[in-house]
Order: C-alpha cells, then structure tokens, then sequence
C-alpha cells in the first residue's frame, strides 16, 4: 500500500480536545500528527461555545465529566502562563430568583464540594450586586471563584502550536474516510490526501465522533447535536448587563441561559438547548434569539438590545452514554475523546492527560526530557501601554497600521497570524487569532482588507481566499462571466 | 508634545477637508488633517457614481470628483498638513491626539482645537439580527462598493439588497452594470430610505424590483450564500405567516443604516445624541467640550455630501476664530428640541450673541408626509414656519431662521410639523 505519510498516533480533529490531545501527546517520543477536515482548527463546537471556564459543580459526582472538570480548571492555571492564553478568572455565578431556586443552589453546592471544587459559597441579593449591579431580580447566587472565561480559539491554535513547536505536525483540509486494519487493529487512516499509516487513532471528531468510531469498528455510542444559539453585544454594553459569568439556576437539559462577558470586554446570551437531527444546522432562528433573549431578561429586564454586534450558532457534541467517552475502544489502537459537551472546553487538558497516559502505557513511549512547554509571547498591540506600542512599531512599522479598527488590530499582527505555525488562511482564521473583525463593525471596515493581506502573505488571487470553510469564496473575478462565454 | 496646532482634524473625508479648507479661511495658522486611508476623501473615492456637489459646488460630480475639488481646495497651501495612514488611538481632553503610522510611529499631537470628522460605519447583519446560516456572500453595501470600485472584484453575480438607503439603491444599478443579475431590494419600511432620484435612476432604469414592507426571514447556504427567504411584513414589522417566498442569489448585500463612528467621541466622554448617535453640538458645531468641534456624519448622518462640506465649513471656521482667540464670549444657550414629526434636529444647541445671529437647522422627520408647515417656536410664539411640499424620513430638511427671528427665542426653542 502506498503511504502518504506515516504518524505514531493521528489525532483526529483540530478542535480544543483534538489540540490538547496533541499537544499531551508531543510530551512523548511519539511521532503525532494532527488531521482536520476543515481548512482551520477549532472551526466546530470550539468556535462557538460559551467560553467558560467551569469549576465544576455541574457534573455528576463521580462522572469523568465532573472529574476531568475540576483538574482541568487546574491545569487551565498553568496553560494560561505557559502558552499565553487569555483567560480572566472571574469567577462565576449561578443566579436564583425564587425559593425553589435558591433550594437547588443548595444542592449544587453539596454537590460542587464533593466534586472537589474549592470555594464556593451562597451569596446574599446584597452581595450579588456588589459584583454584578443589575442583577436587581436575583435573590441570591452560587459563587464560584475558581471558573473564568477563556478564548477558546486561542486556546486551541496555542495547543497545536506547543505540539508543533515540539514535532507534532497538523494537517487540515484532510478528512478522514475510513481506516485500515490489521489482525483487527488499527494500521491506518484513510483520507483525501491518501493514505496515513499509524498504529494509533485518538478520535476527537466533535459532533462526527460516532461516525469516524463506526468507520473504525467501534459501534458503542452515538452523538447527537444540540444546537446552542448566542447573541454578542458591543463592548459599550457590559456596563448595563454583567462582568463576569452569570448562570440562571440549571435545569435538567442544560446549564442554561447565561450572561457572560468575554475575555475581551463582550457581552453575550445563549446558549439555548436545540436537539437537531441534521449535523451542519448552525442557522440562527428567529425563535430562539426570542427565547435566549427572554430568558435572559429575567436576570437582566432591560438589554441593550440596540447594542447587539452579531448572532451565531454552534453544536454541542452530546453522547449517548450521558458523559464523556474517553479511552479505549473495542478496538485496538483506536481511543475516543468524544462527547465532549459542556464542559468540555475545561476539561479538554485533563481528558488530554487521560488519553496520552493510555497511549504511552500501551506503546510503551517514555516523556521526552526536551519537551518545550513555553510559546513565544504574542503581540496584542490594543493591550499595550502607549510606550510599548511606539517600541513595537520601531522594530516592525506594520505594527503602525491599523487595520481593524474597532478592535485595533494592526497589520503585523495579522501577518503573524498568517505566518504562524498553524497559521490562519482564512479571513475567519484571522479573526480567531487577532480578533481583526470580531468588532462593532464586524469586519465591515477589515474584511476586505484582511482578505488582501492573506492574498498577499499566501501569494494567491483574491478569489481564492476563503471566509471560512472550502468554497467559502468571497471575491470574484470581474470579468469571469465573460471569460467563460468566450 | 510634539507639535502645536491651531486646528487638528480627524478624518480626511469631505468633511474633514471642508474644516480644513475653511479653517485657513478664517485666519488658523497652523492646521493638521489626519487621515487613516492611504489618501484623502474618505468613501467618496469609492462612489464613482456622479450626483455630488449641485448645491456646494453648482455642479454636477463624481464622488471622486468631489473629492478631488476639496483636496485642490487645500493642497499646496503651508498652512495645512496633512498625515495619510495615520489612525488616531485616541484624543485626550486636553486635546492631545494620539495617532499610529507605519511611518512615524506613534505620535503626540497637541491641538488648540480639534474637529471630529470621522464620518459613519454601516450597520451589520448583526445588529438587525436576520436569521440563518453565515456563509460567505453577506456584505454591507459599501464593504462591496469598495471592492468593486476601487480593487476591482465583485461580490457575486446574483445578487439581494436589504434595504434602500441610497448605498443599497447605487449598488443596485452598480452591479446590474458590473452584468451582475440583482434579483430584489428589500426594505422593511412601506417607504424607501433612499433619495428619490436613487429609486428612479438606480432601480426603475434597470427594472429592479423593489419590495417595500419585505424583509429577509432567512439567509440560506453553508458555505457561501445560496437564497434568502423573504416575507411581507406587518406595521410592527414583524414578518406575517403565509407570505414566505424564496429569492435564490449568492449575495446579500445590506443597506440598513449608517452610524456615526463615535469612539473618539466617546472616549472624550462628550454628550451624545441618542437619536442621532453623533455629540450633541451648537450651531457653530461645538460639542459639549471645549475646544473640540464634530462635523459631517459624525453628527448626523447627511443624505448629501453638499451639506457635510456646509457644515464642516462652519466647524472650521468657529474653531479657527476660536484657536485665535477672537471666539465671542457670554454667549447665551438656547436648546432646539424636535417635536411633532421631527425626529432629530442639528444643532441641538444655540450658543448666541445678543441679538442672535442667522442659524440653519437640519432636520429628519419621522415619516413621510405631504403639505406640512414647519414651525420654528419659543413657547408658543411662532419664530419661523415654511411649508414644505413633501417631507420624507430619507431626505434632510434644512431652514435657515433668520438672526433677527433667532433673537426672539427664550432658553428652548421647538421645531415641528403642522398639517
């Protein structure tokens, strides 16, 4: 059989748990290899999610969820230094506005102590807006110091990048179509790029992960998407709705309704709990922007609706079994991390650490004593005092040229995100990296000009840049039509 | 500090142009235009559509062409500087502007005087919350306008315009040109938002079909646009069941609103207009804060460049006389307070001499109507009326009160409409 290439392990999925498996993985000598359907990382559940950072009182005592959540917040506390993450630890609150709520508070918190979580208390209506000053409704609150919020797609591009900075290698635009066996174990990975020899599948495929199992001989679950709908608010916004993480009392189907701000100064609702029965259903509805927005008017009545910046969709991954499916299959060679629904942006690391653990035991690979652990720092000229900015720019004038405005994105910094390791080469791509159009103007103003400068950086024509995912041209050719007809 | 001007203004559009030019007019001396773009003009250098400059200049321009006159209005003139691919980070209150080149890094500017003309941004699918997918094809009108007019690509081929402000309706003809098929223009209104020449010239010469109290329900297509559902609306504009149809196209283009680009503003802490999103100004175009004037869309969003270059003519020259010192003092305050039919009125504040002085109001009504008289009054003594033929929400009413009527006002003066 002709070979592509040939990896220890290939890790399926460039997601946050597919990123975090690698990255775990290139600690040992192991040859890794990172495949994506799409032509970026973290373009499924990791893009649109709510970005939180859970202490981990929701899950099940006892259920990898809840167990990987809590270690996971831990690990994120390293992460966030070593990689560079941006993470604000908030902390977070679960919001009750009547007796029968404040009663679940109580169970939660039972429940939050046994789950290990460190510092959580019940908080008076008074002191709940010490912190948060429109939550006038709220009688009391679940306080959690440990949660925060993150950046997901930071977070998983930095992942990818460690692991490659330590000889892990991705691949995207590479879909996988089925696998080779021998003696009823894994010899391969079938692609549209060829064929990928290896001995070892780790499947991190999100929303897909019970398909890529079946395509490997593994039958034991099934994945069904829940759509979660989100409305994002300008910066100017936080002040009338909250600063931190605010959850409504959870019911059964979901953690709810929140109100968050992000990383970045945004505020936004959602998600609401949409079971669908298609795959690629990210469509915003009319009804459910109604019903998050509903929903949160009973934390906060008056939101600054006027202030809305864009609306997006995105699936959680949820498992037949009820928690996450992390380890190995029925067959050899073939380990899952799937299922990976809230919270599993937070124990992405922790389910990495199970997975790399299962796999250096089995193969027999030993820690690498050389293992990198640091990235470079990043320029984020916006975050800068004015002092470091004018020093930036001596050294590199393209830090002098804003190109996204609303989010004083500067050209530089677009052009390392291009130039990265696992460089963006999509206007979506760089947004994720730089923020350059996540703004007001939601790339009114940038979109074009982001797509000249990845023309530029990648050497192709315009027309060939992509929003997002293949075929997702935005510019044509002007004469096209009447170069076809003649 | 760098450097001291007289004058320092923000944006290198029309508006900041026409402050310069005025500025030097009116005696500044030293008078710096800071521009983000690589070259002065601001948007007109994408509209290459004529229609420009029949009241400011008497005749009849491109866009480009306006823009040209307002630049050879300042070039070569020592008195006025200007710094392209400069984005201004901020101004402080002290009127300390903080700006970015590739070139010369970062820079502080001291001004006597500064003029915000920063001009207007485009509202987003965002911010009218259409429902759908988000594939690729979904651009605001003038996002499109630039690449097609300026780095010479197109959007789509089939194509649907939300909305018919007169980017929409310009776009529309634009891209029939480009031998693009333009399916529809959608406005949610039973009215367009559009000039009613841009209806004629733009749609009805190219046989365009215009649905008013329509608008999109549903974007279609995962990668890039594949359709749009579309549904009659109600008078709350909420879509009605059973008028559902599709319009398959592989671009939308929005033309739903234009906003004042107001975070400079903001960060100054000046008083804003909620209706009109810019500073709440006088009639000299002076914001709450002293010393820093706003002109142009910044303001208010204008129907016709002719009347930004008016009104930062004005700004330019109060804050030149100012930045000599030879602004007039014990100025009494008068506020203009739109009522009856009148949405929003600039300025929103007189700052008068005894004996008044002649002061042009701009105005957008709510709705459109017919055979309206305006009146300018103070209490209930009438100042001023007019009657106007035919009012419309798209189309900026200005009157000029004269200084001696002015003089009559108390501390507030109101301008309505009456049947």
């Amino acid at each position: 059989m002709e070979f592509v290439t040939s990896a220890d392990i290939v890790v399926i999925g460039g997601g946050i748990t597919g990123t975090a498996v690698l990255r775990e993985l290139s600690k040992y000598n192991l040859d890794c290899l990172l495949v994506e359907k799409e032509p970026d990382l973290a373009m499924g559940t990791t893009k649109a999610n709510s970005a939180i950072l859970h202490a981990g009182f929701d899950a099940p005592t006892g259920s990898l969820k809840a167990l990987t959540n809590v270690r996971g917040n831990k690990l994120y506390h390293d992460l966030e230094k070593e990689l560079d993450l941006d993470i604000k630890w908030t902390g977070s609150m679960v919001a009750a506005t009547n007796e029968e709520e404040m009663q679940t508070l109580q169970e939660l918190l039972q429940r939050g102590r046994a789950n290990g979580v460190e510092g959580l208390k019940i908080l008076t209506h008074d002191e709940v807006l010490r912190e948060e000053p429109n939550l006038k409704t709220v009688l009391g609150a679940l306080w959690a110091p440990t949660a925060g919020v993150c950046w997901p797609f930071g977070a998983a591009v930095a992942f990818a990048e460690c692991a490659v900075q330590n000889g892990a290698r991705v691949m995207r635009d590479c879909r996988v179509l089925g696998f080779i066996k021998e003696d009823g174990r894994i010899a391969g990975v079938e692609t549209n790029r060829g064929v990928i020899k290896t001995r070892y599948v780790v499947n991190a495929s999100g929303i897909y992960a019970d398909e890529i199992a079946r395509l490997a001989g593994d039958e034991s679950f099934t994945i069904n998407p829940r759509k979660g709908e989100y409305i994002l608010f300008d910066k100017t916004a936080c002040s009338s709705l909250v600063y931190g993480v605010v959850f409504p009392t959870p019911t059964k189907k979901s953690k709810g309704i929140l109100i968050c701000t992000t990383t970045h100064g945004n505020t936004f609702i959602g998600p609401n709990a949409q079971d669908l029965h298609e795959r690629e259903d990210l469509a915003v509805t009319t009804e459910g922007m109604n019903e998050i927005m509903a929903s949160a008017r009973k934390l906060i009545p008056n939101l600054p609706m006027g202030a809305s910046i864009t609306e997006f969709a995105g699936l959680r991954a949820v498992s037949s079994t009820g928690d996450f499916i992390v380890g190995a299959s029925g067959v050899a060679g073939f380990y899952n991390a799937a299922g990976m629904q809230s919270p599993g942006l937070t124990s992405a690391p922790a389910v990495a650490e199970i997975l790399a653990g299962a796999i250096a035991e089995d193969s027999g690979a030993v820690k690498k004593a050389d293992f990198k652990k640091d990235l470079p720092r990043k320029v984020s000229f916006c975050r800068m005092t004015r002092s470091q900015q004018a020093a930036v720019i001596e050294k590199n004038k393209l830090y002098g040229r804003v190109i996204c405005r609303c989010e004083t994105v500067t050209e530089a910094e677009i052009v390392e995100a291009i130039k990265g390791p696992c460089g963006a080469r999509t206007v979506d791509g760089v947004k994720r990296r730089t923020r350059a159009g996540m703004g007001r103007c939601q790339g009114g103003f940038c979109g074009p000009r982001v797509t000249q400068i990845i023309a530029r950086e990648l050497n192709i024509p315009i027309p060939e840049v992509l929003k997002e995912r293949a075929d997702s041209h935005l510019f044509y050719e002007k004469n096209q039509a009447d170069r076809e007809e003649a | 500090m760098d450097q001291l001007y007289d004058v320092i203004i923000v944006g290198g559009g029309p508006a900041g142009l026409s402050a310069a030019y005025s500025a030097r007019e009116n005696g500044a001396g030293r008078i710096l235009i800071i521009e983000r773009d690589r070259e002065l003009g601001g948007i007109l250098q994408q509209c290459i559509h004529n229609g420009f400059g029949l009241h400011h200049f008497k005749k009849e321009l491109t866009g480009p062409g306006y823009a040209q006159r307002c630049i050879e209005l300042i070039k070569d003139k020592p008195e006025i500087e200007v710094l392209v691919d400069t984005m201004v980070l901020e101004v402080l209150r002290d009127k300390t502007v903080i700006a970015v080149s590739p070139e010369k890094g970062l820079l502080y500017l001291q001004g006597k005087t500064i003029i915000l003309t920063m001009g207007c941004r485009e509202r987003t699918r965002g911010a009218i919350r259409i429902p759908g997918e988000r594939p690729a094809g979904v651009f605001t009108a003038g996002a499109a306008q630039r690449m097609v007019n300026m780095e010479g690509y197109l959007p789509g081929h089939k194509i649907v315009i939300l909305g018919s402000g007169d980017i929409g309706l310009i776009m529309a003809r634009r891209m029939s040109l480009e031998g693009c098929q333009v399916q529809a223009v959608l406005e949610i209104c039973p009215y367009s938002n559009g000039l009613t020449r841009n209806i004629v010239q733009c749609l009805n010469d190219y046989d365009i079909p215009l649905y008013l109290s329509h608008t999109i329900i549903k974007i279609h297509g995962e990668k890039r646009v594949t359709g749009v559902t579309v549904a009659k609306v109600d008078e709350k504009n909420a879509p009605i069941p059973g008028t559902e149809f599709d319009i398959e196209c592989d671009t939308i283009l929005l033309s739903v609103g234009l906003i004042p680009e107001n975070e400079l503003s903001n960060g100054l802490m000046l008083d804003m207009h909620p209706l009109t999103s810019g500073p709440v100004v006088d009639q000299h175009r002076q914001t709450s804060l002293p010393g820093i004037y706003a002109a142009g869309n910044v303001v208010h969003v204008h129907d016709l460049v002719d009347f930004v270059s008016e009104e930062a003519e004005i700004a330019g020259k109060f804050a030149a006389l100012e930045a000599q010192g030879k602004a007039d003092g014990n100025l009494r305050s008068v506020d203009v307070r739109p009522v009856d039919g009148v949405r929003t009125c600039v300025p929103q504040k007189l700052s008068l001499p005894e004996g008044g002085e002649p002061v042009k109001l701009f105005m957008r009504v709510a709705a459109p109507q017919r055979k309206v008289r305006l009146e300018v009054k103070s209490g209930d003594a009438v100042l001023f009326s007019k009657m106007l033929p035919i009012v419309k929400p798209s189309e900026m009413v200005a009157v000029e009160i004269p200084a001696e009527k002015i003089a009559l006002s108390g501390s507030e003066i109101t301008v309505g409409l009456q049947q």
